[in-house]
């Protein structure tokens, strides 16, 4: 297997020299020993430059295993030796990835942090040759160039990239909980200055090739070709590797200078930070943005800002060895480990497990434009897929339609999209008011309003013109999708698709499945969802699926705590300092108090006393008053246009009042406060895992962090119940249970955990 | 493949050299080729039952001059009007006989937004005698010509006049969106104090120009760069580039030396001294060439302004009449324009690939294949885009995946191929091109023999063009 792999890339290595003899006066000197026992890795010489050919087996993307590693050594020391060799150029002949980062496998099999430090050490030995080589090797970069790929390529004397779409440059490391461990933290200060390193390494975000440029990460672009007499992502890649080689070349014989010129605003940016108290200023500015965002919630960026700065102050070996020991304590950090299974977590979400749909959803229907309606239009118009846009009158048409538009306008003021590709895309939709154009329709999104006749009647009208093959989804956060195919002709071909807002921006689809629906059905939805960019769980019907039922019983709790007298501010920095990103009661603003109230008394019908707790008669108060929250102007806060920072709305005073009730002093402390919302949260999740609604833990914390904003350092409740210990959570449920009733009763399935230490929900 | 293209371009070389130091003998192993390959034609004539025949009874171009040289202080009518008054001498058309006139022309003067019918005024041609202007970027005179036979053959006229014009010296810039907000508000404005709230809002900013557009508008790339990744796309290399381009300048020299630029007419521009020829063609040594550097991706692109063409001032003309009425008026036509083609694709990536796609389509359609083609006569907007275009032409690869063809059509024999000259080296006025194209085509039949010719361009927005030219039987 491996063999024949690496012949093939030895046969691809021959017959893409002889076609470029043509433009290159160059002899090549393939070898076949070293080519046959390496799997990731293999090189040839053209000329006097080595080119080093990226490209691990069995993989859609390179990962910076422990065998790529030394293999990649092992080439080196064979360039280094050689004679003949004057240069290199690194290229990966994976499509679409230069290298993808680290392999976190490596990482979650350590145990303790000083084999952690051991591995950043290893890999910082290896770039710090690289880094000295005394023949220029030049990264050639097409896809993404991420954690260790960036400290890969930041360590060679030059960098071309292609200026494609797919390549970005980045650290995501912190958003995995941890620091860049290869150098990075050293090597980026220099190459982009103080302030862009640190933008960079804090945030994680991608970095688009010619943005790139412009900061002075890569040195040259390359354009991505069109059609040749062979495809293009090939033939753009053997372009680079030849525009590599001449820079090589030009290196080597130093008619090319790796630096750059600078700016006058660069240079005097240089100039201040050679000033080591406005150097001690920028740390100071931006780990008080980092306290201010992270709340201490998660350690990794003020590591990040402390090596930096020890690299800087203290030289670059003080820097490496701090990078290499704070890179070992974080892996070891409960953050990281949540951080890290989320990823995984969301990884498998991308992935449909019920296979390929049979007939692919090419032509989609949304019924009604409103603010879910046209978002889910805009996701699909976005990725080229046919979507028909139907309101029942032309002002709410109109509304979405101007809706669409400026999601993808705002993307153009972005530059993320050029205007003509907005028009290409935008002319996917079809406004209309009638069923024209349905019978050719594969899927229907139903997004009207919340009430279970106007459901049906939707339903019935669709299914009077849709084709027999066509799937009928519905977006509802709570009714139940059962009682929404009651009506239906045909309920295998029903299924809910909660999309939760704004859609464009929030990453999570909960697609809902009846006893009835067809697997193939599912397999379209997730299909479609996953064409929408979407991360998917899958879950069971029931009142409130998965989201809207853990979601609840914390709002009821929300309401009790207000009652009980804690102010709305007060407990928005609660929530916010636990880790969620919006404030318990800005959220029930956010979602609309009419919609609280409607979901809260369904939901409350269903389940019973497990959801008691504060009084449903606050939400009603606050509806008569016309406090419906954001989209009102008023709920717990005032909101105008234009306000950034929004006030407390003081006519909520008088119904906190009346419906005041008396807390209880064991229980309400700041950290009791904030683990009753937690502990409810977590305790319905694992609820809904023990009865079915969810399938694995894993969907539980996607769902819970991607949907809900559950804090993320805490990895969602299935993680966290596992990190913090089932032990410690039913205790507190217990606490509370004894306090204020059956609401707080532990599961049995957590009470299972508490009982049995072993057991865990990710092993 | 490649090293057969290498191989040609090696022996392209030498040709070239031979091309100035034996021409003599080069043009007859020339004719000997010619002789030979058009033993075998596939059809004797292309002449359709009930389809009138359509004739190009001549043709005329001003000399094609560097914008900014003596054509710089004309407006583009002037020009146009210059290749119409030169059709009229050379074809002593009566002018009550053209039916119709079309012109061509990308770069728009506002003031003669019509540029045919202002030209036409004053060339001398009769106020009864319509005129319209067409814009399809570079192959806009052909579409002037395609619309004249389309004209002809429905029976709406019989005698068309089409041509093309362009003056690169002077393009409409105009004042910024905001500035002519402003101007046109203060046009409105009653009342002084109206009158001063509207200047009051003037920002500096405002007197920025806005030219018009290089670049391609749904992608915002311009030609030079797409040309540029479409040379690497084909892995077409700067020297090959070099060497094509120089081809057409020795090509090109060859020809304006030997007189067979025939139809050109010579300009007498007012205030300045009568132009009588081409001044863009300059040969030089690969040498010379290679010490460019490249115009659009740098600094490691292979386009340079040595293998592109220049901008360029001229206008070109032709009458086409339908047969039996030229035939009626005694004239002794040069050409038949037969099946054409109109092809667009991607943009993007393919933006200079027009040739590509309308030559097969346009053989098919006439029932010809690549062997009956006596005179290929491309548009050269780059060296690299021809050299792409010839190699997308021989690829089956190419052919199967973007064209949803069988197999290829094949690349054209060099020997063959814009033999006297083509766009880099005689210039390219935009508007101006297609007819001279036809023109060549026409009279290489003429003076080299063979029967049919092929004439092919590509243009901005991804599209293309090729027709059928068939010499008239002497």
């Amino acid at each position: 297997m491996v063999a024949s792999r690496a012949i093939g890339s030895l046969s691809r290595f021959t017959a893409s020299r002889t076609l470029r003899c043509s433009g290159y006066i160059c002899r090549s000197f393939t070898r076949a020993s070293a080519l046959l026992t390496r799997t990731h890795i293999n090189y040839g010489v053209k000329g006097d430059v080595a080119v080093i050919r990226i490209n691990s087996p069995n993989s859609k993307v390179n990962t910076l295993s422990q065998e790529l590693h030394s293999e990649f050594m092992e080439v080196m020391n064979e360039v280094w030796s050689s004679s003949q060799i004057r240069s290199a150029v690194l290229i990966s002949t994976k499509p679409g990835c230069f290298i993808a980062g680290a392999d976190l496998n490596m990482l979650n099999a350590c145990t303790t942090s000083q084999e952690v430090t051991q591995i950043s050490q290893e890999a910082q030995k290896m770039f710090e040759k690289l880094e000295k080589s005394t023949k220029p090797v030049v990264a050639a970069i097409n896809g993404s160039c991420l954690g260790g790929g960036l400290e890969l390529a930041i360590s060679c004397q030059y960098r071309i990239a292609t200026k494609d779409k797919k390549t970005v440059l980045g650290s995501p490391e912190v958003l995995l909980g941890i620091l860049p461990g290869a150098g990075a933290t050293q090597r980026l200060p220099k190459m982009v200055g103080i302030p862009a390193a640190f933008d960079m390494m804090l945030t994680g975000r991608s970095i688009r090739a010619d943005r790139a440029k412009k900061m002075g990460l890569v040195d040259q672009l390359v354009e991505p070709l069109g059609p040749g007499v062979k495809p293009p992502e090939e033939r753009t890649i053997e372009y680079l590797e030849e525009v590599a080689i001449t820079f090589a070349k030009g290196l080597a014989d130093k008619k090319i200078t790796p630096k750059r010129d600078k700016g006058l605003v660069e240079k005097m940016t240089s100039y201040a930070l050679s000033i080591p108290f406005v150097r001690q200023q920028i740390y100071k500015k931006v780990e008080e943005k980092v306290r201010k965002q992270t709340k201490g919630l998660y350690p990794a960026p003020l590591k990040i800002i402390d090596v930096v700065k020890t690299g800087i102050e203290q030289g670059s070996n003080a820097g490496y060895l701090s990078e290499s020991q704070r890179f070992g304590e974080l892996a070891m950090t409960k953050e990281s480990k949540a951080l890290m299974g989320l990823y995984r977590g969301q990884t498998q979400c991308k992935k449909n497990k019920f296979g390929a749909p049979q007939k692919e959803v090419k032509q989609l229907a949304v019924l009604g434009a409103g603010l879910m309606g046209a978002g889910i239009a805009q996701v699909s118009v976005d990725k080229g897929l046919q979507t028909i846009l139907k309101d029942t009158t032309l002002p709410a048409l109109g509304r979405g339609q101007q809706q669409v538009f400026k999601g993808l306008n705002d993307k153009v003021k972005k530059k993320t999209l050029t205007s003509f590709e907005r028009d290409a895309m935008f002319s996917n939709l079809i406004g209309q008011l009638d069923y024209r154009g349905f019978e050719k329709a594969d899927m229907v999104i139903e997004a009207v309003f919340e009430d279970l006749s106007l459901k049906h009647r939707v339903l019935k009208e669709t299914e009077a013109v849709i084709p027999d093959h066509c799937v009928f989804a519905s977006n509802t956060s709570a009714l139940p999708i059962g009682e929404i195919a009651t009506v239906s002709k045909r309920p295998e071909k029903v299924i809910g698709m909660h999309y939760f807002s704004p859609v464009d921006k929030m990453q999570l689809l909960e697609i809902i499945t009846t006893e009835k629906t067809s697997k193939d059905t599912t397999a379209s939805a997730v299909d479609v969802g996953l064409r929408q960019g979407k991360v998917i769980i899958v879950v069971k019907d029931g009142p409130g699926f998965y989201t809207t039922r853990c979601l609840t019983p914390m709002m009821s709790e929300v309401i009790r705590i207000l009652q009980e007298g804690v102010g709305p501010k007060k407990l928005d920095s609660l929530t916010t300092s636990f880790g969620f990103p919006v404030g318990a009661a800005t959220l029930v603003d956010e979602v609309g108090v009419d919609v609280a109230k409607h979901v809260a008394e369904n939901l409350g019908k269903e389940f019973g006393e497990r959801f008691a707790g504060g009084s449903l008669e606050m939400l009603q108060q606050m509806i008569s008053k016309g406090f419906l929250g954001r989209k009102s102007g008023k709920g717990f806060y005032i909101y105008q246009e234009g306000v950034k920072n929004k006030n407390l709305n003081s006519d909520m005073d008088s119904i906190l009042a009346s419906l005041k009730m008396p807390s209880q002093p064991d229980v309400s402390s700041d950290e009791d406060i904030q683990y009753r919302l937690v502990t409810r949260f977590v305790n319905e999740a694992i609820l809904c895992l023990q009865e079915g609604v969810l399938a694995t833990p894993t969907e539980g914390d996607i769902g819970a962090v991607f949907g809900l904003g559950f804090p993320p350092c805490l990895g969602g409740p299935f993680h966290f119940v596992d990190l913090y210990g089932a032990q410690k959570i039913v205790d507190r449920l217990r606490k509370y249970e004894a306090a204020y009733g059956k609401q707080f009763t532990p599961c049995q399935l957590l009470v299972d955990h508490a009982n049995n230490p072993n057991k865990k929900f990710y092993q | 493949m490649t090293s057969l293209l290498t191989y040609t371009f090696k022996n392209l070389r030498n040709t070239s050299k031979w091309a100035l130091r034996f021409c003599k003998f080069h043009l007859f192993f020339l004719f000997k080729i010619r002789f030979e390959s058009s033993q075998t034609k596939s059809k004797k004539t292309l002449a359709k039952p009930n389809i009138r025949n359509i004739v190009v009874v001549d043709g005329v171009r001003t000399p094609f001059l560097l914008s900014g040289t003596s054509y710089k202080d004309l407006m583009p009518h002037d020009l146009a009007r210059a290749a119409l008054s030169g059709l009229l001498h050379r074809t002593s058309v009566p002018k009550d006989v053209v039916d119709y006139i079309i012109f061509g022309t990308v770069i728009q003067e506002v003031k003669t937004s019509n540029v045919a019918r202002e030209a036409a005024l004053g060339a001398g041609f009769s106020d009864k005698t319509p005129a319209h202007t067409v814009t399809m970027a570079c192959i806009s005179s052909n579409q002037a010509m395609t619309t004249a036979v389309g004209l002809i053959a429905s029976g709406q006229c019989d005698v068309v006049v089409a041509g093309g014009v362009e003056l690169m010296s002077d393009i409409p810039i105009r004042h910024s969106r905001k500035m002519r907000k402003m101007m046109l508000d203060l046009n409105k404005a009653k009342t002084l104090a109206q009158r001063l709230s509207v200047i009051s809002k003037f920002r500096l900013n405002f007197l920025s120009p806005e030219l018009p557009a290089v670049s391609e508008f749904s992608t915002s790339e311009t030609m030079g760069h797409s040309a540029d990744r479409l040379a690497a796309a084909f892995a077409i290399s700067r020297e090959e580039q070099d060497e094509y381009a120089l081809r057409s300048h020795s090509l090109a020299k060859r020809a304006q030396d030997e007189g067979l630029l025939s139809d050109v007419v010579p300009f007498k521009v007012p205030g300045r001294d009568t132009v009588t020829q081409d001044n863009g063609i300059r040969p030089s040594s690969l040498d010379q060439m290679a010490k460019l550097k490249p115009a659009f991706i740098k600094p490691y692109g292979t386009v340079t302004a040595a293998n592109s063409s220049f901008l360029t001032d001229g206008a070109s003309a032709v009458l086409i009449m339908a047969e039996e009425k030229a035939l009626a008026m005694g004239y002794k036509p040069k050409a038949y324009l037969r099946d054409f083609m109109y092809v667009s694709q991607d943009p993007k990536d393919q933006l200079l690939l027009g040739p590509t796609y309308a030559t097969p389509k346009v053989l098919e359609k006439a029932g010809l294949t690549m062997n009956d083609i006596d005179a290929f006569e491309f548009h050269e907007a780059f060296s690299g885009q021809i050299l792409a275009n010839l190699k997308a032409m021989d690829s089956d690869w190419f052919a199967q995946n973007y064209m949803g063809r069988k197999a290829k059509v094949g690349s054209p024999p060099l020997e063959k191929f814009n033999t006297w000259g083509g766009s880099l080296s005689l210039g390219h006025p935009f508007g101006a091109t297609g007819c001279r194209l036809v023109m060549a085509a026409a009279n290489r039949l003429r003076k080299e023999g063979g029967q049919y010719g092929l004439v092919a361009a590509c243009a901005a927005g991804g599209q293309g063009h090729a027709m059928i030219v068939e010499a008239y039987p002497k």
